[in-house]
């Protein structure tokens, strides 16, 4: 039985098409994928990812633990600094792909996929011994918006009054700010999970999170906040008519054409960031977290299969689990994920293939049912990415 | 709303099949193509291609996923619809007008296996 967010009521008055994902019910689509996409990529688009987990960190080893079990580097962060990064097993293989944002010292605030909500924290739990933290677990607390596109910063402001202009890339604020700087305490908002929201929206005891952050490809936020708030601010943005709702559908869509991956399909127990190409978020200069040893000797010695883009000349679309193989028909890997790309119309797809076959320019066939179509092995990023640093 | 056209041939999988003479046009219905949303591409056989009923004869792409098409009755193509390859929103457009193949029919018995037009619309519901 699927879990719904807050807004699945929402969702279906709207006339969403409605499918499993992630152990929840979640909207695809509204009206249609493309109109969608167009949308985030020209204007403004709003997504329920209510379904995303979080995962607060503090305590006296709370960086220290972050340090243990994330890729990226941590340390020294100024307060209200976000990263990518991904947990690994100690054979490289990723747990999952996550935020860490740093909400005050020895204080984080983490943002994991729905569908790995369960294995995350249990893997978090396991590795807790050593470390005086407390590990809180605040998914069913928060809802979540992302409010994606190049006029998301003017929406923001204007129709839910969430000052978001002097946010920069990759940082969050607690709202209502108390101080237009970035040095908020951010800490505020910790342990609140238990607490009943305060209903109104911005209301100060709420702990609403704001960052400049996304899933697209676009300049945008990600606001957090109890389910109340995240309903309210649904409905000012609904209401204005300057936002359109949009589905898991082209989330995926928008994702893929400026090369992100997704957990399941580009990372996986069996595919490490260094496979994935993502090598720029694991720190091997770390002193030490789960998997480094594998994954420096995987940067050093060379992996097996990499991740690469491949741009077919046909318009047939190569699609999750297609083999790809070379012009004498050797099979030398799949397709993680493919589209006919919206915003530059060709099918495209990222695919995991033997590193001998990686090399940009390299030609190769993908098998699309009954006949395999030529492609090259290109960058995987098919579309610019239009971030406001 | 999807709309749904008489004297034609539905089969359980969506396509229909339009008779004329020795020759049946095989598309997708009205309900199928709502149900996909944006067609991207559609995958379709060569002139000359045997085609088996309740056998996969090509596809149709939406942005999200492919879903095969089903040949309702057996035959040999011998016509593709070419608009599709450059313009397969067309079966968005206008489903019925724009039929994907067109077959020679190599047993018309094999048309009393599909639904008319009211056994479809109930088969929809």
């Amino acid at each position: 039985m699927e879990k719904k967010t807050c807004l699945y009521d929402r969702h279906v008055a709207l006339g969403a098409l409605m499918s499993p994902f992630g152990g929840f019910i979640m909207p695809i689509q509204y009206s249609n994928i493309t109109d969608e996409h167009n949308a985030v990529r020209q204007h403004c688009g709003v997504f329920d990812v209510s379904h995303m987990g979080e995962v607060r960190i503090t305590g006296p080893d709370a960086e220290r633990y972050v340090q243990h079990i994330f890729t990226n580097d941590v340390a020294g962060a100024p307060i209200g600094q976000i990263y990518y990064g991904m947990m690994c097993y100690p054979d490289g293989g990723t747990v999952d792909d996550l935020l860490v944002y740093k909400m005050g010292d020895n204080d984080f605030f983490l943002v994991i996929n729905a569908a790995n909500i369960d294995k995350d924290v249990a893997w978090m739990q396991e590795h807790t011994e050593g470390f005086d933290i407390v590990l809180d677990h605040q998914s069913e607390y928060y809802g979540q918006l992302a409010v994606q596109g190049p006029e998301a910063e003017a929406v923001v402001e204007e129709v839910l009054g969430l000052p978001c202009k002097e946010l920069k890339f990759y940082t969050a604020k607690v709202a209502p700010l108390s101080s237009p700087e970035g040095d908020t305490d951010l800490s505020s908002t910790a342990n609140k999970a238990t607490e009943a929201p305060s209903g109104a929206v911005g209301g100060a005891a709420a702990p609403i999170i704001i960052s400049r952050t996304g899933y697209t490809g676009e300049d945008g936020f990600e606001i957090y906040g109890s389910h109340a708030f995240t309903q309210q601010c649904w409905d000012k943005l609904i209401e204005s008519g300057r936002c359109k709702p949009c589905g898991l559908g082209c989330r995926d869509t928008l994702r893929f054409e400026v090369g992100l991956p997704l957990y399941g399909d580009e990372l996986s127990a069996d595919i490490s960031p260094v496979m994935a190409g993502l090598s720029i978020f694991v720190k091997l200069d770390k002193e030490e977290f789960i998997g480094k040893e594998a994954l420096a000797e995987q940067k050093a010695n060379g992996v097996a299969r990499r991740l690469v883009g491949i741009e077919l000349a046909d318009k047939a679309i190569p699609r999750h689990g297609y083999a790809v193989l070379t012009p004498e028909g050797e099979p030398v890997g799949e397709v993680t994920t493919g589209y006919h790309c919206l915003s530059v119309d060709k099918s495209v797809c990222m695919a995991l293939v033997k590193t001998e076959h990686a090399k940009l320019g390299t030609e190769l066939l993908v098998q699309i049912r009954k006949k395999t179509f030529p492609g090259v092995v290109v960058k995987k990023k098919f579309y610019d990415k239009h971030y406001k640093k | 709303m999807a709309t749904f056209q008489s004297g034609l041939y539905y089969s359980e999988s969506h396509e229909y099949v339009r008779v004329e003479g020795e020759f049946g046009y095989i598309g997708i219905s009205d309900y199928a193509q709502h149900a996909l949303g944006n067609v991207v591409y559609v995958d379709m056989p060569e002139v000359d291609d045997e085609v088996t009923a309740g056998e996969e004869f090509g596809a149709v792409e939406s942005v999200k996923a492919a879903s095969d098409l089903i040949a309702p009755v057996s035959g040999t193509v011998v016509e593709v619809n070419e608009a599709l390859e450059d313009e397969p929103e067309l079966l968005n457009k206008d489903a019925f007008a724009n039929w994907i193949i067109k077959v020679e029919l190599s047993d018309k018995s094999e048309l009393d296996n599909l639904m008319d037009v009211e056994a479809y619309k109930a088969h929809c519901e």
